[in-house]
């Protein structure tokens, strides 16, 4: 599905991810945790293909394709979603029509059959529920005045609507309460598959216990400094990342 | 400029109106000692009035067979808007394609020509300081009739009125002056649709309109005022708002940009407690330009002006925003606000926005802001990765930006008759505002 090789990435001339491999197999969930700075959301958008970073060197490799050739529209199409740590506000532009163009764009791409506007309607409705969002969500602006939890649910419901292979969660659970978490977790527990997979970037054990990771994955300094199955984030959870960065040291 | 000045003095279009013999002359008099603006008015100096150079525009227009008026008039048809419709055709008012409110509506629409100088005198020039709008002593000395719209005391006027100005091409330049009187009486309330439109054929009109708007005690006039004429027209006009105690007076303006189009806009505050909305969009492309001057008069205290005028400014074109607040010495309490956001969406487009405040009272709420931009990255890369084309999310992110304004307008139908025009505007290529229609 997903591999990373040797990934080098600077931004404004400062080092950030220093050497970054990965690999993702389909039906994969594979979490990555760390310290503030240690380039976890680099790591999240530069597979978006957010601008402003420098890769100088390593291979993105991301269903047989180089990643890094593709504009972001075109990750997009080939099954590649971030969910946002900071979902964008855009006022003006409904999320319905949003949503809309995006999976028109995504179907064509995938030689699947457009959506009338009837049958995407009941989708984007369907999703909502499931995530417990209102319906009047989708004709209000992009994100416009909702709350941290409603983007944040707003961004796993356009997840389900996209169908992509490769769902990237960008601290997802950060300023969600309880509640909020479960719903989240249950979304995202809902599209795993044996053809689909996840990264899933957060600081806190605690999603993990919704969301069980296949390969738990410690990101300190621009790399991965330890793998090992969900145990180790419970590791984390009782002794910090200190003892790791010692090790490295 | 002194051919077009000799050309406009000169010009005695054919009038039914002869009963404002006095009023006339006063004008042509004003115009004579007014000073044509030039890049030294500061009030003018952003804009060029080239475009009224090298022709003559001061002809009448041609007649027009009925059959073709009405076929043009579809261009104007706003769905779904239960109305009453007058139908100006190349400034003359069309009886036979309009549907005129009758007597139980309480709205009153007649033709200068059909109302002494007794009613109309006390009106015309009263809403605003005509002394500061050269072009307006030329639309004085040339309208050819005039419409004189009135809501009768405590009247709540059932649907709106669609005020249709329609021109159309012509072998030869010509010049229309359209002339709109509106009073709500006290205690009234009336919705005004002018609309501005012509086909997409090349237009050879100058158009010089005066409106005014008298909002008496405790009335409320809502405008909505469409300027869409094809871009090769030339549209000088002044709106002018007189509010009385506790009047209210609610407005959208949408301007598509034409070749040279000006816009001057004027709220006189007469009474406390009086409040005005205004809302403007406006698009110009290509090598048009568009200048909006407003000018709120907090003249009494105690009143509320709220102003938000967006533009997109693309290709060549030019747009020019002068938001003035003037808050006299006795406008206390005064609350007024100013804002003017605008969108460039190539290198070579320019806009010269200014709020200007003059304030001389001390217990007031004053606040302004004008901001000139590119479209956001981080939102066009926040639709990208959704999948959406860099281009569409272009049109969709333009489109959004004006769409805020465009969803807060009263009149829904107005709001879906818009929407689809504006979102093409954007898109080179139709598909790419499909989403959005």
């Amino acid at each position: 599905m997903l591999s990373i090789k040797n990934l080098h990435v600077k931004m404004a001339n400062k080092h950030i991810l220093q050497g970054l491999d990965l690999n993702v197999q389909p039906g994969e969930v594979h979490a990555i945790m760390g310290p503030n700075g240690s380039g976890k959301s680099t790591t999240g958008h530069v597979l978006a293909g957010r601008e402003g970073y420098e890769v100088s060197s390593g291979e993105v490799s991301f269903k047989g394709k180089d990643l890094l050739q593709l504009d972001t529209e075109e990750r997009a199409r080939e099954g590649l979603f971030l969910a946002f740590q900071y979902p964008v506000e855009i006022p003006g532009v409904s999320n319905v029509e949003f949503m809309k163009a995006a999976v028109d764009a995504v179907r064509a791409h995938r030689d699947q059959p457009a959506l009338d506007s009837m049958s995407f309607l009941k989708k984007a409705r369907e999703y909502c529920t499931a995530v417990n969002l209102d319906q009047n969500f989708l004709k209000r602006g992009v994100n416009e005045g909702f709350s941290g939890g409603e983007k944040k649910r707003n961004e796993i419901m356009q997840m389900m609507l996209l169908e992509p292979s490769l769902c990237i969660l960008d601290e997802t659970d950060s300023g969600l309460d309880i509640d909020a978490l479960q719903i989240v977790a249950e979304g995202v527990n809902r599209l795993r598959s044996p053809d689909r997979s996840f990264v899933v970037i957060t600081h806190y054990q605690r999603l993990l216990n919704f969301i069980e990771p296949d390969v738990v994955h410690v990101l300190c300094g621009g790399k991965i400094v330890k793998s090992g199955d969900k145990s180790l984030a419970l590791e984390l959870e009782e002794r910090g990342y200190a003892w790791l960065e010692d090790e490295v040291a | 400029m002194s051919e077009f000045v000799t050309q406009a003095t000169a010009f005695k279009p054919r009038s039914a109106v002869t009963q404002l013999q006095t009023f006339r002359e006063q004008a042509l008099n004003q115009w004579l000692d007014s000073h044509l603006p030039n890049r030294k008015t500061e009030a003018w100096r952003y804009l060029s009035l080239r475009a009224l150079t090298g022709d003559n525009y001061f002809r009448t227009p041609a007649e027009t067979p009925l059959e073709d008026k009405r076929a043009l008039l579809t261009l104007s048809n706003i769905p779904g808007l239960d109305c009453y419709t007058v139908v100006m055709f190349n400034g003359s008012f069309e009886p036979a394609l309009s549907s005129l409110p009758d007597s139980a509506s309480g709205l009153q629409v007649s033709a200068f020509s059909d109302l002494s100088a007794d009613v109309l005198s006390p009106y015309l020039n009263s809403a605003f300081n005509h002394q500061a709008h050269p072009f307006s002593h030329l639309n004085a000395c040339h309208f050819a009739d005039g419409l004189f719209v009135k809501a009768a005391k405590n009247a709540v006027i059932d649907k709106p009125l669609h005020l249709v100005n329609l021109v159309s091409k012509q072998p030869e330049k010509f010049n229309v002056s359209p002339r709109v009187l509106v009073i709500a009486q006290s205690g009234s309330q009336v919705s005004v649709i002018e609309h501005y439109i012509s086909d997409e054929a090349e237009q050879s009109c100058f158009v010089n309109g005066i409106s005014e708007y008298c909002v008496e005690e405790g009335a409320q006039a809502n405008l909505y005022r469409l300027d869409m004429l094809q871009e090769s027209a030339i549209q000088i006009s002044g709106v002018h708002a007189a509010l009385a105690k506790n009047a209210s007076l609610n407005s959208f303006f949408l301007s598509l940009g034409s070749r040279l189009q000006r816009c001057d806009i004027s709220v006189n505050f007469r009474g406390a407690g009086a409040q005005a909305n205004l809302q403007g969009v406006y698009l110009p492309r290509n090598d048009q330009q568009v200048d909006y001057h407003t000018c709120i008069e907090h003249c009494v205290p105690h009143c509320t002006s709220n102003e938000v005028f967006r533009g997109i400014v693309s290709d060549n074109a030019k747009a020019v925003f002068n938001g003035r607040i003037h808050i006299h010495r006795d406008a206390q309490k005064t609350l007024a606000q100013l804002s003017n956001k605008n969108l460039l969406t190539s290198n070579k487009a320019e806009v010269d926005t200014k709020p200007e405040l003059e304030i001389y009272a001390d217990d007031v709420q004053c606040a302004h802001g004008a901001t000139v931009a590119q479209l956001d990255e981080t939102a066009l890369h926040y639709l990208t990765t959704r999948g959406v084309s860099r281009e569409e999310a272009t049109v969709m992110l333009s489109f959004g930006f004006i769409n805020e304004l465009i969803e807060k307008i009263q009149l829904a139908e107005i709001g879906s008759y818009l929407r689809p025009v504006l979102a093409k505007r954007f898109a080179s290529k139709h598909d790419l505002a499909r989403h959005l229609l």
